[in-house]
């Protein structure tokens, strides 16, 4: 960089305070960009230059093009890498303070985030954009010693934590869009649960994007120490705009000997119109890491939402013992795309996995599960059940498996039973004949296709995303 | 429902299926209170005439009208159908894989319920009265929990389509060969299921192949339907003339 351009820089940056006011960053990045956000949010140093060699590294990478998705280009410099809400310059500190606009946003979302969620017993870390704005249940979660809070917050108050596990699942490089969400990533969530304590609530974070031509880069990190467990679930909308929008997260999960995570999500953002025009583009990556002997990780996802889906829940199964499991349902209407699936890479001896993927395809949408059983040489006895199985609704959609299996052990049990199946007329009639009328006969014959996904899920969102699975579904068939 | 008019009227029905003329100026009266039994050769139309009745899409109406309970049945929705009190026992009952059987059920009896402005039923009466249906029908209590006649053998499904008729209760029962695939155990017990449900507000419309379900549920007319229309009708002793000498004499008499 030439003294030239430093002091220009400097200056931009100086513009970029002013900015602060709108507290939108104008789109663009480069290494400034990166370098704002994480002074905006007071990162110690180690931070700054882990966000940096991301971003370096990601100027060698290019996008990905080998999932059966049709993407209109991205362009990564029209998007603004920051935006918070605007409030008063004395920011809420409890729940009573929060902008009341806000938090009616989060009720017509359903999140139960005032008293309703104690009743519901559910803790909400809940993220506007780009910054956290109200946690609730920190204390309780606290005496249990379970720190539950944003990622902004667990970088100030828990550093060794963060330097010891970010990255060490999802590094920096790891992929195209995961090396941006690590340049850029803004805020997210953070779970520790430690020794032997068995976290006494789901906890829930409610993602949703608000402002006009933000991407929203995520970072969510779980630990689960020795003997611990925790269940987790994130719940995600957005609003509706014509334009794309861009969503990267990384999450990143740990499980040291005899620890579970259970990890739901139930996506809902917003899929574009039935011509197709809007919707987010989510390009997520999710993995986990049964580090410990006999560790458990299960992934559960409802995807309903988004114009375009890229994602892969996937657990690196390193303990002996270890065992993961993937539960999919992915729908996909009118115009939307999905590619889906899960990666179980088998290193340990005797780790098990599970994948149950369930597509739905309808309208004009197109599904895809991709799915790769890798079982490494050093895990002898590893076993795997993979079931695969898709619904066709209507004659313009398409459902494709992509099944990958390498087995480099020959101990290993590899079984995979995939099925295509339509909902046929005589189902439908079946239940018309009963006195049922369509819609709800749809969603019977969808909720009984999904059931053992379902089930996985923790009981109050089991409903949700069924009542999720209905609306996504409706005017689907006839 | 008074003897004056009857349950199900059918005048002259044509319908075409698969651009095929099936029924062909039908025309059969069920008053409330009876049983009639449909015999007839393969491919005579009574599947057809099952499916008319319930409103199955790709059955095209050529002529003719049905009323049920006074009311033009042609017009109605399926659904609406049912919910009137019109049940068909399907000759081969769908599965329908991670759906409760009794899930469905219920959905089926508040369908009716809402229709005509009733609550939702009480969970713990409706699966009470489950129970006692199941008994009678000889299903264990675990069939309430499993899909939808999925993985269920030929009779399991027939007794489940019959449990269904029984918790229903509809005003008109078409049964279409409920009886094909039952050994004379299972027979008995659902000739035992549809006997329970006779009455003098109910019709059952009995599609048959076989003179031995007639000996279980004995009915008050038979009809043989021949080349899509009624060829002759009689007692229940036609049954057991036609079990004699074959449907040819009827076929060449009409």
């Amino acid at each position: 960089m030439s003294s030239v351009d430093a002091v220009l820089g400097k200056s931009y940056q100086h513009g970029f305070v002013t900015e602060i006011d709108s507290d939108t960053l104008p789109p663009g990045l480069d290494e400034d960009v990166v370098r704002f956000i994480s002074r905006k949010k007071r990162e110690p140093e180690f931070m700054t230059e882990w966000r940096l060699k991301a971003f370096r590294h990601w100027l060698t990478m290019r996008e990905p093009h080998w999932a059966k998705l049709r993407v209109k280009p991205i362009d990564y410099q029209s998007i603004s890498y920051f935006s918070a809400p605007k409030r008063d310059p004395n920011a809420p500190k409890s729940l009573e303070e929060v902008d009341p606009k806000l938090l009616a946003t989060y009720e017509k979302l359903g999140v139960p985030l005032h008293e309703r969620a104690r009743l519901a017993g559910v803790a909400v870390d809940a993220v506007f954009d780009s910054v956290s704005v109200a946690t609730t249940f920190k204390e309780r979660l606290a005496e249990a010693g379970v720190i539950f809070c944003s990622f902004s917050d667990a970088v100030q108050n828990h550093p060794a934590l963060i330097e010891k596990y970010l990255g060490s699942v999802v590094p920096q490089g790891d992929n195209f869009f995961a090396a941006l969400n690590s340049a850029v990533f803004s805020d997210g969530s953070f779970v520790y649960v430690p020794p032997g304590v068995r976290c006494p609530m789901e906890l829930s974070t409610y993602f949703r994007i608000n402002a006009k031509n933000t991407g929203q880069f995520e970072r969510t990190l779980i630990i689960a120490a020795p003997g611990s467990h925790v269940s987790y679930l994130e719940g995600c909308t957005a609003p509706m705009r014509d334009e794309n929008q861009l969503h990267a997260a990384v999450v990143e999960l740990i499980a040291e000997d005899d620890a579970e995570i259970k990890y739901s999500t139930v996506q809902n953002w917003y899929p574009g119109d039935e011509n197709g025009v809007g919707g987010i583009y989510n390009f997520v990556t999710k993995r986990g890491e049964c580090r410990g002997r006999n560790s458990r990780i299960s992934w559960t996802q409802v995807e309903t939402g988004s114009a375009i889906t890229w994602k892969y829940p996937s657990c690196v199964l390193r303990g002996e013992n270890s065992v993961g499991a993937f539960y999919s349902v992915a729908v996909a209407n009118n115009y939307q795309q999905a590619d889906t699936g899960t990666k179980m890479i088998h290193i340990g001896a005797n780790t098990k996995s599970t994948i149950v993927s369930k597509g739905i395809s309808a309208g004009h949408g197109q599904n895809s599960y991709r799915g790769l059983v890798k079982i490494l040489p050093s895990a002898e006895g590893a076993r795997n059940f993979t079931q695969c199985d898709s619904l066709l609704m209507g004659g313009d959609c398409g459902a494709h498996t992509f099944p990958y299996i390498e087995t480099r052990n020959p101990t290993a049990t590899v079984e995979h039973e995939a099925s295509t199946s339509k909902i046929s007329e005589d189902q439908l009639f079946y239940c018309l004949q009963r006195g049922i009328d369509e819609e709800d006969a749809v969603n019977m014959i969808v909720s009984g296709f999904c059931k053992t996904v379902l089930k996985e899920l923790p009981m109050e969102f089991a409903v949700e995303a069924q009542n999720l699975l209905a609306v996504s579904l409706e005017g689907a068939v006839g | 429902m008074s003897a004056a008019t009857p349950l199900l009227e059918i005048s002259n029905l044509s319908a075409k299926v698969g651009g095929k003329n099936v029924l062909q100026g039908l025309t059969l009266s069920v008053n409330a209170g009876e049983v009639h039994a449909i015999m007839g050769p393969n491919g005579s139309g009574k599947s057809t005439l099952a499916y008319v009745l319930a409103g199955r899409p790709g059955y095209e109406i050529t002529g003719g009208s049905v009323k049920f309970q006074g009311r033009d049945l042609l017009t109605m929705e399926s659904e609406e159908r049912a919910r009137a009190g019109m049940f068909l026992g399907f000759q081969y009952p769908v599965e329908i894989p991670g759906v409760n059987n009794v899930y469905l059920l219920k959905a089926a009896v508040n369908a009716k319920r809402k229709a005509t402005g009733l609550p939702e039923v009480d969970a713990y009466e409706f699966l009470q009265l489950v129970r006692g249906k199941m008994k009678l029908m000889q299903m264990d209590e675990s069939f309430l929990s499993r899909g939808v006649n999925e993985g269920f053998s030929g009779g399991e499904k027939k007794r489940n389509e019959i449990l269904q008729m029984l918790v229903l209760e509809p005003t008109l029962a078409v049964l279409d060969e409920t009886d094909s695939g039952l050994d004379i155990d299972a027979l008995k017990v659902v000739a035992r299921g549809v006997n329970s449900l006779r009455s003098a507000e109910r019709g059952v419309l009995l599609i048959t192949h076989y003179q031995r379900l007639l000996d279980h549920i004995v009915p008050d007319q038979v009809h043989v339907l021949a080349r899509g229309r009624i060829a002759r009708s009689g007692d229940k002793t036609l049954a057991l003339e036609l079990e004699k000498r074959g449907y040819d004499w009827v076929l060449e008499v009409a």
